[in-house]
């Protein structure tokens, strides 16, 4: 035979999936609470977010070729990603070159700084909003109003601001209630927020397509809704005049586009089942804390950060249970 | 609810190929080749030299010591030349080669196809003639049998699994032998339990064999203290420890044998080797082997003398194809690539296996995502990534805090990870040095 045979170590065969199929997968489910954010939002929206991708695949792009010099990978569609999620982090009415500050940090500073992806120890797009919203506090909490078809110079507060503000003017959760939508309308989006905040049924939608596709486990999404559920059921039990219901607070918010889209982000998040739950239940307490007592009404991007910082530490005490070991 | 251990695994795509191809004979080959270690354990010693006249099934090469296996000639005519030649893992071993003359047996073996049930032969009677025989753990591992029929003093067997798993995609070898061998199989059963003084054997086979499930419950149903159990289908459970976990719901503990949980796990084709050896003076010469690959023009599953080279079976099914990339010993999954094709068919060889350019090549290696799919997929609860790194690292020590040594180099965190990253390769470096500086330290 005239040709050398190939010598490798076992196994021989592989599964086939790659990073870009995992990334495209996790795109196509975040389309469905895109598009109705575009719907919702009108142009203003999808501007936004076409900067949003396109700034965070340049600064990637510029980072990988100019200063690490390396061949750069914005291929893979995880900048795509972070783009899409900082976008649907903001209010339609943003300013754009706001926007593309955000994306400058969350890949300058959240991702590529720590070595790219897989190395970031916080979630990207997360540390861009969380930059923008103590950077320019006005403009991040300026919600458009959506009664009028597009952006409108009027605004208009989203449910959990109203509790917020109602609650901390002496007013009882009951009172603030009247003027907050039907859940029905939480639970389909017709609210005002961020433009992935306001449809919960479109991003379940979302998370059902990447737990048939294996993208992600049950394990992180359930658990902080179901976290912040039980806890907010407690807070509410004890006193409904203070406190609003555990349902207003899993469709209000970024509850659901955080609990699937940005918890679950693999880098930031821990790798093993058990401590993914005890992440989990960290993020749902921390985030009803913030919304309850703290200074923000909403808390989750918060919540969710400070659990990036737990995740080294429960990666190495929550370890898989070896075979053959008590 | 069909059982299945909880753990890990994996579900790579079955592909077996020639699972509905009867076993064939193969002609008698040249020249053979027999290597002296053909096992886990000490090398055999050779006994023969250049110019000897050979019989079928005589003793050339003897054990090495208690952990070693005695081998038989499986052809007869004169011995060329004793020298090194390259085996199945690329490493150059000593062996006999015999220029095949005629098949003159050995007179003491049975060569009928009589079926003998009874045996007034006692416990230890059957444990030497299997020592003598030859024979080994046919499903790859090569530990010797009579090893595991010989369990250290205070710890005793009260279950015999035999395994019919065949977790292995591609290979087919087990399957055709229960279904054509089912009652010799039955009888190697029943030697198994007496050699082993237990009360029943369980033959544990997974769900996409269902003609062998079958059959082999019907045949079963002579024998009280034999049972069929019919497992859902993940890889590695072929793996001992793991069939025990899916059978018993015992946990081999870590660094122990099955026999820690009081059971004894033998290969399908080990048990019906048992049975022609005990009850037919029939040395471990032949077995069946799987010839297979999409490529193939005629995959095949072969009986053959061991010795015969892998060229002769792979010609048989039709040659190699023009855009091979690589050719396995053993399965895809487990399975090493063989440097040439006049590696001869050990007792270990239970495929060989033939993939092209596309099948045969590893893709470019990304970095770490860490979506934490090899934790899923290992089924020794071991996280593969933090090995690999370790090992990258050299930090040894915390790699063995880390389990390294638990690893049973299934492969299925390499098969999973979507970067392509060497998990396994790396997981291997990091136990060959751990486990060298553990002997050092001796």
């Amino acid at each position: 035979m005239n040709k050398l045979l190939t010598i490798s170590p076992s196994p021989h065969l592989y599964q086939g999936d790659s990073v870009r199929k995992i990334m495209y997968s996790v795109i196509f489910a975040l389309l469905p609470a895109l598009v109705w954010s575009f719907i919702v939002f009108g142009m203003p929206a999808v501007i936004l977010t076409l900067t949003s991708v396109a700034s965070c695949l340049v600064v990637e792009w510029a980072i990988q070729k100019y200063m690490l010099k390396t061949t750069p990978s914005i291929n893979d569609g995880s900048a795509v990603i972070t783009g899409i999620l900082l976008a649907m982090n903001m209010p339609a009415g943003l300013p754009v070159w706001m926007i593309v500050i955000g994306a400058l940090v969350a890949i300058g500073v959240g991702k590529m700084s720590f070595g790219g992806l897989g190395q970031n120890p916080f979630n990207p797009a997360l540390v861009g909003r969380v930059f923008l919203l103590i950077s320019y506090p006005v403009q991040m909490t300026t919600w458009p109003n959506i009664t009028n078809s597009g952006v409108d110079s009027v605004t208009e507060a989203t449910p959990l601001a109203l509790i917020k503000e109602g609650v901390n003017s002496g007013q009882t959760v009951p009172q603030i209630m009247e003027n907050i939508p039907a859940y029905r309308e939480l639970l389909l989006g017709n609210f005002s927020g961020s433009l992935g905040e306001v449809s919960a049924a479109l991003l379940i939608l979302g998370l059902l397509y990447m737990l048939i596709k294996k993208v992600v486990t049950w394990h992180i999404p359930v658990t902080t809704l179901a976290t912040m559920f039980v806890f907010a059921a407690i807070l509410w039990k004890a006193n409904p005049e203070q406190f609003a219901d555990p349902l207003f607070h899993i469709l209000t918010g970024g509850a659901m586009l955080g609990a699937i889209f940005m918890a679950t982000d693999y880098s930031s998040s821990p790798m093993s089942k058990s401590g993914q739950i005890v992440y989990s239940i960290g993020i749902g307490v921390i985030t009803i804390c913030i919304r309850t007592w703290g200074a923000y009404p909403e808390g989750i991007s918060f919540a969710i950060l400070i659990m990036n910082a737990f995740t080294p530490l429960i990666n190495n005490y929550m370890k898989p249970k070896r075979f053959g070991e008590k | 609810m069909l059982k299945t251990f909880k753990k890990g695994g994996v579900h790579p795509s079955h592909n077996k190929l020639t699972a509905q191809k009867p076993i064939e004979q193969l002609p008698l080959p040249k020249t053979a080749t027999f290597i002296n270690t053909q096992h886990i354990g000490a090398p055999s010693k050779i006994l023969v030299k250049r110019g000897d006249e050979i019989k079928v099934g005589q003793l050339i090469a003897e054990s090495g010591g208690f952990v070693s296996a005695n081998i038989h000639s499986s052809v007869s005519g004169k011995v060329a030349k004793i020298d090194s030649v390259i085996d199945s893992g690329g490493y150059r071993k000593d062996a006999v080669l015999i220029n095949v003359e005629g098949d003159v047996w050995e007179e003491s073996i049975d060569r009928s196809s009589t079926l003998i049930t009874e045996t007034s032969l006692d416990k230890t009677e059957i444990i030497k003639k299997i020592n003598k025989a030859g024979i080994v753990g046919m499903g790859g591992a090569t530990f010797p049998t009579h090893v595991k029929l010989s369990p250290p003093p205070g710890m005793k067997a009260d279950l015999v699994i035999i395994n019919g798993v065949e977790c292995e995609p591609y290979l087919t070898s087990d399957h055709r032998l229960m279904l054509e061998k089912g009652e010799e199989l039955m009888v190697g059963i029943t030697l198994l339990i007496k050699a082993l003084g237990t009360e029943r054997a369980i033959i544990g086979i997974e769900n996409n064999k269902p003609d062998a499930i079958e059959h082999l419950k019907a045949l079963s149903k002579k024998y009280k203290n034999i049972e069929v159990c019919p497992l859902k289908v993940k890889y590695p459970q072929g793996s001992e420890k793991h069939l025990i976990k899916a059978i018993t719901g015992r946990e081999v503990p870590s660094g122990g044998l099955p026999i820690a949980v009081g059971t004894v796990v033998n290969n399908v084709a080990t048990a019906i080797s048992v049975y022609e050896a005990v009850m037919k003076n029939k040395p471990l010469i032949e077995r069946v082997v799987t010839v297979t690959g999409k490529h193939l023009a005629q995959p095949s599953n072969f009986y053959v003398r061991l010795g015969t080279p892998v060229s002769t079976l792979i010609e048989a099914a039709g040659g190699l194809p023009e855009n091979t990339a690589k050719v396995i010993s053993g399965g895809p999954m487990m399975g090493r690539s063989m440097v040439n094709l006049g590696v001869p068919v050990t007792k270990g060889m239970s495929g060989i296996l033939v993939f092209d350019d596309a099948e045969g090549h590893r893709k470019p290696v990304k970095s770490c995502i860490r979506c934490g799919r090899c934790i899923v997929a290992c089924p020794m609860g071991l996280e593969p990534h933090l090995l690999m790194t370790l090992s990258e690292k050299q930090m040894w020590e915390k790699a063995e805090e880390e389990k390294i040594m638990n690893c049973i180099e299934c492969g299925s965190c390499s098969f999973t990870c979507p970067s392509n990253r060497p998990l396994l390769d790396y997981i291997r470096l990091g136990k060959s040095t751990f486990g060298a500086i553990i002997r050092n330290r001796k």
